[in-house]
Order: structure tokens, then C-alpha cells, then sequence
């Protein structure tokens, strides 16, 4: 290729560079930049000058302790119950503030514990606010991956068929993918409603009254849920249409073959169809998983991370500190937590395509 | 599907049809409800949501939503601010990522090899991570103004702009497309002599078609549609998009639904008529998305 025609070094420099140049430093500066703020306490507009800090600012969000509680007992050794039958146990507050004797748990709050025994089992997170938007982010992205990929191929079968007005469908299925997520956000709000709110309705009408009102942004059981099914009805037309041209460039002489063949339609499926998917199927399911992560929008119009931090995320959290608290090293860190989580799906995703290979 | 008997083709067809309908309601009576909500006082749209009607433009039917709506908030103003930060950033990608990519892909240079592969490795990065740092960097980011060399980009057009307007992606998309063209068309202008940009200019894009349209499409989208951006950097009411301009009606203590989707239907039938009149190209640009597997 390396011919005199085509070589030409500052012609080539030239023309890549405005491309290159904004890359550069719009996206791959402040990528190593949200590492470097990691380690400091820099804030978006201070009078103190930034200071290193090491790698207290993870210490901060990822530190974890367990601890196990032993209940409270009389001077016989018997364990004290209060009146409604529970065991007694000390307060916890009495080993995480300025107890010397136990210096991992100084400032850590409790996460969540459970029973053993006469015992209970604490585990106590320095963030207990970020620890939850860790697991509900992780939550939504592995219940949003399968269920968004799966109904998105049911989608591409379903308009895969040749029938007169097949484009119409296909057209109306994609529609909620070129409109904002925000409006989306906002309408499924109103839909949402609690009491006498529009899917309340449909719903009891649907069951002729059996159903029982929600308010399904207001209760921790169901929020979460609900950004999910929202979030899968705006986002599946986008990975329909990826597996449907996967769909096309299987070769239709294998359909023919499996026809002769007298084959049922599961047996197509599953011995013709989904063989020439495999490499769209893991390309889908990393897009979505990239996407997932990324949830920010639907939070903020819609929770603000409510109820009781049921639908806190990483996004929201990181910019509610790098923004809202103009904590540009405590927003910066969440950031590249979420990266490195993203980088390992992407290097998962490699290595298994490279297995196909 | 199992109770049907093979041989029964005309109920088949209609059972096909029954799905595909079903299915169809799904997508369009939310979107359905947005538009006729718009045309409601807000006491009937939350009485209607208990039948039918709440689909259907019946009642008290008026545009008094739209007129009250821009009453509350300078709806031309985020309109025009979001076609022109769009429309700017969509035509400099064209323009940027199409040059890098001609370089790329026709241009022998020292280094080529390493930088392509960088940008690729870019695509890897999602926005959302690196919006923290980068909001530091625009409060900080020189630029030449009337008054000499200022510093910070919060509040300006450039700050919704420049940051957009190269990205792995739109680089990527050119790269692929510009590997079909035939390359000796481009060594036989050379051999006569033309500039690279001659060629570029008058070569090279007039065959560009389909790609311009798809990375025009993304970025369309991408941007137009763009919020935890402009949120952070954006206060000033004359330069805000629509997206941010939302806050006009949700941040009120009783919102006024019938205003609020009346602002949802201006600010997204639009772009919803445009995909509409050019689905194919629409569907065919995100399709293409998919090969970078």
C-alpha cells in the first residue's frame, strides 16, 4: 500500500488533525484527568490549593467492614430481650465513633445486616449511598441487558416475516428510539401516576377492577422496576433493528434446506437462526450493557434517586457530587469505578469472541 | 400459534396481524396520549385517564396549553438554541470526521497506524464518565474573545458545541465507508495531478451519500437529544436547549400537565416527522451501527 501516490506525511497530519485534536482533548484528557482528580480534593471553584490525597477518596466510597454483633447480657450471662421478645445488642454507633479499639469501622455507617445465631451479622460501608447506587446500577444494567436483547430479537423475528405493510410496524416499533429519553422520562411520570394515574387505570381495567393502585415511583419495591420497564420500551427499537440486520445476512438457502428438511420452527430457530446470531447477540447485549450503565436521565427527571435511595445509580450520584456539591475528585472517582466496570464487560466481550474465532 | 392448524392460512394472517397491532399499541398509545393530552385543560386530561378517552381528542379541545405554555417560558428561544447547537455540531462532524477519515484511510503518514488506533480505543470511553473532569476543564478553557483572551466556557454556545464535534464513532462510521470506494479512482487523480483535497472535495464526498446521512442522523439525535451536558453547563435562560428548558414546567409545585405535554409535543413531533419521512435512512444509519461487532 505504502506507495509514493499515496505518501504524503503533512497532507495526512493535516487532514487528521482536527479529528484527532478534539479527540484528544475532549474526550482522552479528561479521561486521564478523571483518574488524576481521583487522587486529590480538587473542587470545581476553591481558594485552597488541590492537594494529593492518595487513594483516600476510594478508601471513602468502597470501604467495607463486617461486624459481628453480640447481644446484651445480664450479670449471669443470660441475653436480654426488650419487651416485644428482640434480643438486645449494643448500639453500634458505640464501635464506629471514636472507638479506639476498633479503628476500621471509625465513621462507617451500617449497609444492611442479618441474624445468626443469638448474633447479628453487620456489614457497615463507609457510603452506604454509594454502595447502594452500585448495586441497583448493577441490578438495572442485569435485568435491562437480557430483557431488552431478548424482546428486541422477538421484535426482529416478528418484523423479519414478509407481509404487505411489514415496514409500517417496523417504522412504529423504532418511534420511541429518536425521542428524548427526558420526554419519555416525563410522560412515563405522568403515566406512572399514583391513585387514579393512567397505568393504575389500564391496569384495573384490564383485570376488571381487581387491581390495586401503586404508586410505582413512590414505593421501594416497584421504583426501580418501573425505570426499568420504561427504559426498555424507549431503548429495544435501537437493538430490534441491530439483530435484524443480523438477521439479513443469514444466507436464505439454509432456511431452504431447513424447509426440505420438513424442520419445525423451533428447530429452525434454534439450528440455523440463532448459530448465524451468536456475534450480533454479544455486540447487542455489550451496546445495551454500555448504554445501561450510563442511566442517568429517567433518575433525574423522575426519582432524584428516591425512594429511601432505591433508585440511586452511579451516574446520578456522580454528578450530584461532582456537580451538585462541586466535588470534582468524589464525582471524578465514581467515574472511573463506573469505567473500569464498563472496560472489564468490554474486555469480556472480546475474549469471547476471540473463543468464536 | 399451536391451536391454529397449518393448513388454515387465512386465520394464520390474521393472527400475525393481531400480534404485530398488539404490539404496535404498545409503542404508539403513549406517544398517542402526549399529543391528545396537549389539547386538554389539565381537569379532564386526569379524569380522561380512566377510559378510553384518554386517547382520543374529545371534550374540551383547544391549543390554550400551547399559547399558556409559551407564556411560562420562552419556548423559540430553547427551540432555536437546539437547532443551532445541533445543526452547527452535526455539520462540523460531517466536515472533521470525514477529513480525518479520508487521511486515514487513501493518506500514508508517519504515525497513522497508532492514532487510528487510539481513536478506536476511544469508543470504549462513555461520555457520562468523563463529563466530571471535563466540566472542570470548561470552566477553565481559554478562548479568544473581543476583549482579548478570556477564560471559562460555562454558559456559551461553544461549551454545547466543540467538545461534539469529533468522536470515535462518526470517524469510525467514514472509515468503513471510504474502504468500499474504489481506491484506484483516487490514485488516477493523482496521477493527474489533483490536490488531496481536491480529491477529498471533489471525489471522495460527491460518492458520500449514505454515509453523510447516517453520521448526520447520530449525531442528530445524539445532540439534539443531549441533557446531563447542557444541565451542568448551561444556567443562562438565552443560550439553554430544550431539553433543560423542561424544568420551566416540572419544577413547579402543582404542575400544569396540560402545558407540560403540550411542551413535549412541540419539542419532539418534529423530530418525530422527521424520522417518519426518512425512516428507511433512519433505520439503515442505526443497522449500521451494528457492524463494529
Amino acid at each position: 500500500m505504502a506507495s509514493k501516490l499515496t505518501r504524503s506525511d503533512r497532507a495526512g497530519w493535516l487532514m487528521a488533525l482536527p479529528g484527532a485534536g478534539l479527540i484528544a482533548t475532549f474526550i482522552i484528557l479528561p479521561f486521564f484527568l478523571a483518574f488524576a482528580f481521583s487522587l486529590t480534593n480538587q473542587r470545581l471553584a476553591s481558594p485552597n490549593p488541590t492537594e494529593y490525597v492518595g487513594f483516600e477518596n476510594y478508601r471513602d466510597l468502597l470501604g467495607l467492614s463486617i461486624f459481628t454483633l453480640e447481644p446484651e447480657r445480664n450479670e449471669a450471662g443470660d441475653v436480654l430481650v426488650d419487651d416485644d421478645g428482640q434480643i438486645e445488642y449494643p448500639r453500634l454507633r458505640k464501635f464506629t465513633r471514636n472507638n479506639p479499639d476498633y479503628p476500621k469501622l471509625q465513621g462507617k455507617r451500617e449497609w444492611f445486616s442479618w441474624q445468626s445465631g443469638e448474633n447479628r451479622t453487620v456489614v457497615l460501608a463507609s457510603d452506604v449511598v454509594f454502595m447502594k447506587a452500585l448495586v441497583n446500577t448493577i441490578t438495572f444494567v442485569l435485568v435491562v441487558a437480557p430483557v431488552q436483547a431478548g424482546l428486541a430479537l422477538v421484535l426482529a423475528l416478528l418484523i423479519n416475516q414478509k407481509l404487505r405493510g411489514i415496514s409500517l410496524f417496523r417504522a412504529v416499533y423504532f418511534m420511541p428510539v429518536v425521542v428524548s429519553i427526558v420526554v419519555v422520562s416525563i410522560l412515563w411520570q405522568f403515566i406512572y401516576s399514583p391513585g387514579d394515574g393512567l397505568l393504575n387505570n389500564v391496569l384495573s381495567g384490564l383485570t376488571f377492577g381487581a387491581f390495586q393502585p401503586r404508586d410505582w415511583l413512590g414505593e421501594t419495591s416497584t421504583a426501580l422496576g418501573a425505570i426499568i420497564a420504561m427504559s426498555v420500551w424507549q431503548g429495544v427499537g435501537f437493538h430490534m433493528v441491530i439483530w435484524l440486520s443480523g438477521l439479513q445476512t443469514i444466507s436464505p438457502t439454509l432456511y431452504e434446506a431447513a424447509e426440505i428438511e420438513g424442520s419445525s420452527k423451533w428447530q429452525v430457530f434454534r439450528y440455523v437462526t440463532w448459530p448465524g446470531l451468536r456475534n450480533t447477540a454479544i455486540l447487542i447485549l455489550i451496546v445495551i450493557t454500555m448504554q445501561a450503565f450510563a442511566l442517568f436521565a429517567q433518575i433525574d427527571v423522575m426519582t432524584q434517586g428516591g425512594p429511601l435511595d432505591s433508585t440511586q445509580v452511579l451516574v446520578f450520584q456522580a454528578v450530584e457530587r461532582g456537580y451538585g456539591k462541586q466535588d470534582i475528585s468524589g464525582g471524578s472517582t465514581i467515574s472511573v469505578i463506573l469505567f473500569v466496570i464498563v472496560l472489564c464487560i468490554s474486555l469480556l466481550q472480546r475474549w469471547l469472541t476471540r473463543e468464536r474465532n | 400459534m399451536a391451536l391454529v392448524s397449518p393448513d388454515n392460512r387465512g386465520l394464520r394472517l390474521v393472527t400475525r396481524y393481531a400480534v404485530l397491532i398488539l404490539v404496535a399499541v404498545i409503542f404508539v398509545f403513549p406517544l398517542l396520549f402526549m399529543g391528545v393530552s396537549s389539547l386538554k385543560p389539565d381537569q379532564q386530561l386526569l379524569s380522561d385517564t380512566n377510559s378510553l378517552r384518554a386517547f382520543l381528542p374529545v371534550g374540551d379541545i383547544s391549543f390554550d396549553n400551547y399559547s399558556d405554555a409559551f407564556h411560562r417560558a420562552p419556548i423559540g428561544v430553547f427551540v432555536l438554541n437546539s437547532v443551532l447547537v445541533t445543526g452547527v455540531t452535526v455539520l462540523l462532524t460531517l466536515f472533521v470526521c470525514s477529513l480525518a477519515a479520508f487521511s486515514f484511510v487513501f493518506l500514508d503518514w508517519k504515525g497513522r497506524d497508532v492514532i487510528f488506533t487510539i481513536l478506536l480505543a476511544t469508543l470504549i470511553i462513555p461520555y457520562e464518565t468523563i463529563f466530571i473532569p471535563l466540566l472542570l476543564m470548561a470552566s477553565q478553557l481559554p478562548w479568544i474573545g473581543g476583549g482579548g483572551i478570556e477564560f471559562g466556557w460555562l454558559n456559551t454556545y461553544r461549551v454545547q458545541i466543540i467538545p461534539f464535534i469529533a468522536d470515535g464513532l462518526s470517524i469510525f462510521l467514514f472509515v468503513q465507508y471510504f474502504k468500499d470506494l474504489p481506491r484506484e479512482l483516487i490514485e488516477a487523480s493523482r496521477v493527474e495531478g489533483a490536490s488531496w483535497w481536491m480529491i477529498y472535495r471533489k471525489v471522495v464526498l460527491p460518492l458520500s451519500g449514505p454515509v453523510i446521512a447516517t453520521a448526520a442522523i447520530l449525531k442528530f439525535l445524539f445532540m439534539y437529544n443531549q441533557y446531563l451536558w447542557p444541565l451542568m453547563v448551561v444556567q443562562a435562560e438565552e443560550i439553554r436547549p430544550v431539553m433543560v428548558g423542561l424544568g420551566y414546567f416540572t419544577d413547579q409545585l402543582n404542575v400544569p400537565w396540560g402545558e407540560v405535554m403540550a411542551y413535549l409535543t412541540i419539542i419532539t413531533v418534529p423530530v418525530l416527522a422527521f424520522y417518519l419521512s426518512l425512516q428507511r435512512v433512519f433505520i439503515a444509519s442505526v443497522a449500521s451501527t451494528g457492524v463494529k461487532g
